[in-house]
């Protein structure tokens, strides 16, 4: 292999500089923006009586007294004022001071403060994203108009997942989908990114120009192998940033019908339990490091059982359970844990299934673009969308509905 | 509504003390209370079951309440009130003392505020302070108060063409008032040059515009005149009173408080004029707030604060003596005691007993109180105008 981006070299007894989160303490209203947030959407507590957008989060509209309800809002937005704030009595803000904020009317109505983009000033037009902070609670932050990204702003990247200058691994690089995240990341600037291979390996792994390109570095890695974790893990010399999870066990099949349980028992040990041993032996990597991430790639079937891939669906909900759980877990060091759904892919998985399907590619774009807008949960192609719309709407309804 | 006020009559506030302030104390809010009591005995001769009413504020003293205290202090009051309202509180407790007092429903009532400040406890208290503060201030930056004031800051001064040099004027003022008040806790001289060259802590507010937390606290007694006269205690009546919450809710950002709103209740109760006061008592914690209420209390006219504070000298023996113990600014941000600074201050200067320098001739205070960043603002406003009683 050719030369890399030189690595980081740490006395490995040296004190660690520990990874404070933003405070953490919320209004359960304020949870129930988090979670619309963590889709990416901007949305504000509208009343359904006299119609009036509120924020803070409230649990009564201060115009009437009437039932507030969360619905989508235009984020355009004017800098009222705004302040760099240079003391601080919170660990995590010490560490990053300066800090600009600001704040707004939103051309929804309310006022609210924001964290403030580095070139905003008071009297201009702002765009408003609803974020997640690194304690994984919503907060506002205030972009110049049209404006997507801000990589050069210190304070918009605490609120994403850079690739570029990190170290990312890729729990199955063999499928359709690790190849084309592999790629993807490895595009996106990620100057190494560790492609975990299971076995067994076919020769042409060797020859393979994606594993052979400068600054992706093939290993074997079995997710359902404890060993196997620890080996691969322990051949990454440096930190690791970035995990993402695209193994899987893709089988068709009912529960008594064509049921097959020593593919199901596969399914399993890949889905959940994979999950797992792979949270379990990145985790303390991760939670060292400056904007750690955890990516995991998930089939819509986790949401509601599918009589068509019963095993798949149980396996994947299994997985869906144990990400929240994780995410949980990780909120307090920091580490950004994100879902992302995927309907049927086009690949060797999905052979009998009728279109739409995502191709590998677009996939891989939409994990980079997650990381790049630290969004938590993202829906790649229409049947994902869809089924999330479904599931949040009535899931009642859907789990019927998909098996008719 | 134009339905009139009673007058304040059958009633007088009496007995302002304070107990000295320390920058950290080991003892609780409990022991600052006491203390407030027992400097309350020593000025009235009033014991514990003397005492009908007591009305409490502190931000410390959790898990208690005013409730706590009157068995922690052997009070069997018949009249009990606590107030949450921080820099409002002691013109609020005032007024309610004042109207039970006055309708025989108390008849000696004991005001007090008390708060401690150990180490890292004004961490603590700033991180559950308010809800909308933990959804929506805290997670920006974290700045505190500050921050907060910050924006109100910048926004005022954009507005009413108001300069750091202007702030600066008032700081400088109120230090030099402290020079005099041997509790103060910052006595050393303030010159403009180092007001405005002190370092930025959340732009545009500096290092001078922020009040130093500390422990302390501070006490009055409201009674009957028949009472007072009895004792033998020097007393002031009240002239007029306002107080009012969540003003102006629709303004963007704080540009003007709850006095705009109640400012002709107040001099039309009062029966006198801005210019008829012989010392003003506001509330400072950021030089801003003392600029709003400069202008909504009407003592500048309408948007010409500016000029006014170019114009006047806030000294002890100046145009209008500001603040004439220091302000929060130099005697300390004692919790909640800072909202009652202000009206044992403004009482010591009617009734002749000041810590330091006396206001020539003082017979008219008017005192002014702000409390509770609740988010964005601070939602509690208060005044009163007290006169000193023949």
């Amino acid at each position: 292999m050719t030369a890399r981006a030189p690595r980081e070299k740490r006395d490995p007894l040296a004190r660690k500089k520990l990874c404070h989160v933003s405070p953490g303490q919320r209004s359960r209203a304020m949870h129930a923006m988090a979670a619309r947030a963590a889709m990416g959407r901007f949305v504000l507590q509208t009343c359904t009586d006299c119609g009036t957008a509120t924020y803070p989060p409230r649990d009564a509209c201060p115009k009437c007294w009437g039932e507030l309800v969360w619905s989508d809002q235009d984020n355009g937005a004017t800098v009222l004022c705004k302040t760099m704030i240079r003391v601080s009595t919170d660990l995590y803000f010490r560490d990053h001071l300066p800090w600009r904020m600001g704040k707004v009317t939103l051309d929804a109505g309310p006022v609210a403060l924001v964290h403030l983009h580095d070139a905003l000033e008071a009297g201009e037009r702002a765009e408003i994203r609803l974020m997640l902070d690194r304690g994984g609670n919503a907060a506002l932050f205030a972009l110049r108009p049209g404006e997507r990204q801000a990589m050069n702003d210190p304070q918009w990247r605490e609120f994403v997942v850079p690739v570029q200058g990190r170290t990312v691994l890729v729990s199955d690089a063999r499928s359709a989908i690790g190849r084309a995240v592999v790629e993807a990341l490895h595009r996106a600037g990620a100057p190494l990114v560790i492609a975990g291979l299971p076995g067994p390996a076919p020769a042409s792994d060797v020859t393979d120009a994606l594993f052979g390109l400068d600054g992706v570095q093939a290993v074997p890695l079995d997710i359902t192998d404890s060993v196997s974790i620890a080996e691969a893990i322990s051949k990454i010399a440096g930190p690791l940033d970035i995990v993402i999870n695209t193994a899987r066990h893709v089988r068709g099949g009912g529960v008594s019908a064509r049921g097959n349980l020593v593919e199901q028992r596969r399914a399993m040990e890949v889905s959940a339990l994979g999950l797992m041993r792979l949270a379990q032996a990145c985790t303390p990597l991760l939670a060292g490091r400056p904007s750690g991430a955890f990516v995991d790639v998930l089939s819509a079937h986790a949401l509601s059982g599918d009589s068509q891939f019963a095993g798949l669906a149980a396996a994947e909900a299994a997985r869906f359970s144990l990400l929240q759980s994780f995410r949980h877990e990780m909120r307090a060091a920091g580490v950004r844990v994100l879902s992302v759904f995927t309907g049927p892919t086009d690949d060797q998985d999905h052979q009998a299934v009728p279109s739409p399907k995502v191709a590998p590619g677009r996939l891989a774009a939409e994990i980079v673009d997650a990381l790049a807008n630290g969004r938590e949960q993202t829906c790649v192609g229409e049947i994902a969308a869809d089924a999330m719309e479904r599931w949040l709407s009535d899931p009642l309804l859907y789990a019927r509905e998909k098996n008719l | 509504m134009n339905r009139s006020r009673a007058a304040y009559d059958g009633v007088v506030v009496c007995a302002p003390v304070t107990v000295p302030y320390r920058r950290f104390s080991p003892e609780p809010a409990h022991w600052w209370a006491g203390r407030a009591m027992r400097a309350l005995r020593d000025a009235t001769g009033f014991g514990p079951a003397d005492f009908d009413g007591f009305c409490f504020s502190s931000f410390s003293a959790g898990p208690d309440t005013a409730v706590g205290l009157t068995q922690h202090l052997g009070l069997s009051p018949r009249w009990l009130d606590h107030l949450p309202t921080g820099g409002a509180s002691g013109v609020m407790a005032l007024r309610r003392a004042a109207r039970a007092v006055q309708c025989g429903d108390a008849d000696i009532v004991a005001c007090v505020a008390a708060d401690t400040n150990q180490i890292d406890s004004f961490r603590h208290s700033l991180a559950t302070f308010s809800r909308f503060s933990q959804d929506a201030v805290y997670p920006y930056g974290f700045g505190g108060p500050n921050a907060t004031f910050a924006l109100i800051t910048d926004a005022y001064m954009r507005e009413f063409g108001v300069t750091r040099e202007d702030f600066g004027k008032l700081c400088v003022a109120q230090r030099a008032n402290a020079m005099s008040n041997p509790l103060a806790l910052q006595r050393r001289t303030l010159t403009l040059d180092a007001y405005m060259s002190a370092r930025a802590i959340a732009d545009p507010v500096h290092l001078f515009d922020c009040v130093m937390p500390c422990a302390g606290a501070e006490a009055f007694v409201v009674t009957t005149p028949e009472i007072a006269t009895e004792r033998g205690l020097p007393g002031a009546r009240i002239m007029a009173t306002i107080e009012r919450h969540n003003a102006f809710p629709d303004d963007s950002v704080q540009l003007r408080g709850g006095w705009a709103m109640d400012i002709d209740s107040l001099w039309g109760m009062a029966g006198i004029g801005p210019s008829d006061v012989d010392t003003l008592q506001v509330y400072d914690d950021y030089p801003v707030i003392v600029a709003m209420q400069i202008a909504d209390l009407g003592f500048a006219e309408k948007g010409k604060v500016a000029d006014f504070i170019r114009n006047t000298s806030f000294g002890i023996d100046g145009d209008l003596p500001l603040n004439t113990n220091g302000g929060q600014l130099s005697a300390g941000q004692a919790g909640a005691a800072g909202g009652f600074q202000n009206v044992t201050e403004g009482l010591r200067q009617i009734l002749r007993q000041p810590l330091g320098q006396q206001v020539p001739d003082a017979e008219i205070a008017a005192i002014s109180g702000f409390g509770l960043v609740n988010y964005d603002r601070g939602v509690c406003t208060a005044a009163a105008i007290l006169e000193a009683r023949q």
